[in-house]
């Protein structure tokens, strides 16, 4: 058995929503340079510099990119060797979001009851963790800083088998069109397909924090990734859906087993501030 | 900012009915003077306060309020990063604002038909700012005070002064609504 403390996770949570939410990845910044040399609409053209300037000002001053720094979403892959000492594993994690938060002056935006109190917490926690266990003796943190406006614009449909790829390509433009300016475009487009209604949103999650220009491995799905992103590029919508040609940076699709009778298929709707961190212990 | 936008309109707050016939959907402004911001719980509690009759914490007669929860500021900024939310959240509670003499409404997003409506009536505007864009758009916020509902943490309303706030018309005062027109022109479904 590998020990690790509690400690070191509260401390690996803090950096990863700390870096996520101050720095867009290399892979981000380049499509996003290359979105502006495609788009042809001159006020989206105007936005994606904006946006493009906006994630160089919060790198080098340290600020958060956007004010919402989301609910606190972590991916976990804890090896089954590894041994959790000295302290609670659920507990490191909110410490840790709780940190981040403070030292990086960044927003509370949790509220502890959805209905009727709506009290902010003012740690941003309990973040929405999940946990898997898998081989070997690392553990693996994905961190999403989610935020809602584009969270809101989300949805999930319980297709039938019949309804096939057409049914799918339908039904992702219909909801990327439905959310117009709202998620804040150019998006980043999470697909979950299969598994049972719950399980194919949180692959739908964990698709959005793909890095960007990576395709899925099996060619069927990356073809249908490059499909649906050309047909949202055509509905026009552009940057801050203002008009253009830029709606989405990318398709991103995952899959997993499912009923012999069902095609779940979940949308996870990202904002171009696709902010995710990744870090190993 | 960079900008390579020809077309640019420099207005001050208050806004006046002569200043606002002035503003088309589709113009890139840059806004001075000052803002309040507000959000759900802020909205649902000036809205109340209308419905009972009672004054409410600010003058909004001539003003702008923008729908932003700013990040906390960092020692020596002003403001925290300051991007805007997506506005239809605030649509049922618009009407009874816009009709208080509200004049304009920085957000991102649609708004609904009741929303224009009201605009069209009280004659008011509604910018976009760039949603994400929350770094770039704080550098022109030069100060910031709470005004009321401190308990609502991010979501009070605060006071901001900005010079240069950048920002673009998207429905004016006569209903052109530039998320509906423009998207159009790159459609090609």
């Amino acid at each position: 058995m590998r020990e690790i403390q509690a400690n070191q996770i509260k401390d690996e949570i803090k950096e990863l929503f700390l870096k996520a939410n101050f720095y867009i990845g290399p892979e981000l910044i380049q499509r996003l340079k290359n979105a502006l040399k495609e788009e042809t609409s001159p006020i989206g053209r105007q936005v994606l510099q904006m946006i493009i300037e906006n994630n160089q000002i919060a790198s080098s001053e340290e600020l958060a990119i956007c004010q919402d720094t989301g609910l606190a979403v972590v991916f976990a892959e804890i090896g089954q060797e590894v041994h959790v000492v000295e302290g609670d594993y659920k507990e490191a994690i909110n410490e840790g979001v709780k940190e981040a938060y403070q030292k990086g002056y960044l927003r509370k935006s949790v509220v502890d009851d959805p209905v009727f109190d709506r009290k902010n917490t003012y740690t941003n926690t309990p973040a929405t963790i999940y946990t898997d266990i898998v081989p070997g003796d690392k553990v693996k943190f994905t961190v999403i800083p989610k935020g809602f406006g584009s969270e809101n614009m989300s949805a999930i449909a319980m297709l039938k088998p019949a309804d096939g790829e057409m049914g799918i390509i339908d039904f992702v433009v219909e909801t990327v069109k439905k959310a117009g300016p709202n998620p804040c475009p150019p998006t980043i487009i999470g697909v979950g397909i299969g598994g049972t209604i719950d399980q194919a949103m949180v692959i739908a999650k964990k698709a959005t924090a793909r890095n960007i220009g990576l395709h899925n491995k099996d060619e069927r799905y990356a073809n249908l990734e490059k499909g649906i992103l050309q047909k949202i590029n055509n509905l026009g919508i552009g940057p801050a859906g203002l008009g253009g040609n830029i709606t989405s940076l990318a398709v991103h699709i995952d899959y997993v087993p499912t009923h012999i009778a069902g095609m779940p298929v979940a949308i996870n709707i990202c904002c171009h501030a696709a902010r995710h961190a990744e870090g190993i212990i | 900012m960079r900008t390579e936008m020809t077309d640019i309109k420099k207005i001050s707050t208050p806004l006046n009915n002569d200043i606002i016939s002035k503003l088309k959907a589709g113009d890139f402004v840059l806004i001075t003077g000052f803002i309040f911001t507000a959000r759900d719980a802020a909205h649902k509690r000036l809205v109340k306060l209308i419905k009972k009759g009672k004054d409410l914490p600010m003058e909004i007669k001539g003003q702008i309020i923008y729908y932003v929860g700013p990040s906390p500021a960092k020692p020596g900024y002003p403001c925290g990063s300051a991007g805007p939310t997506t506005s239809y959240r605030m649509d049922p509670y618009t009407p009874n604002l816009l009709d208080r003499g509200l004049k304009g409404m920085i957000g991102k997003g649609l708004r609904s038909n009741e929303v224009i409506n009201s605009m069209k009536k009280n004659k008011a505007v509604y910018f976009a700012a760039v949603g994400g864009a929350a770094a770039l758009i704080a550098q022109s916020i030069k100060k910031s005070e709470i005004v009321a509902y401190k308990d609502l943490g991010p979501e009070a309303i605060f006071r901001f002064y900005v010079e240069d706030f950048p920002a673009i018309v998207v429905i004016d005062s006569v209903g052109n609504n530039l998320y509906e027109t423009e998207p159009l022109k790159y459609n090609k479904e």
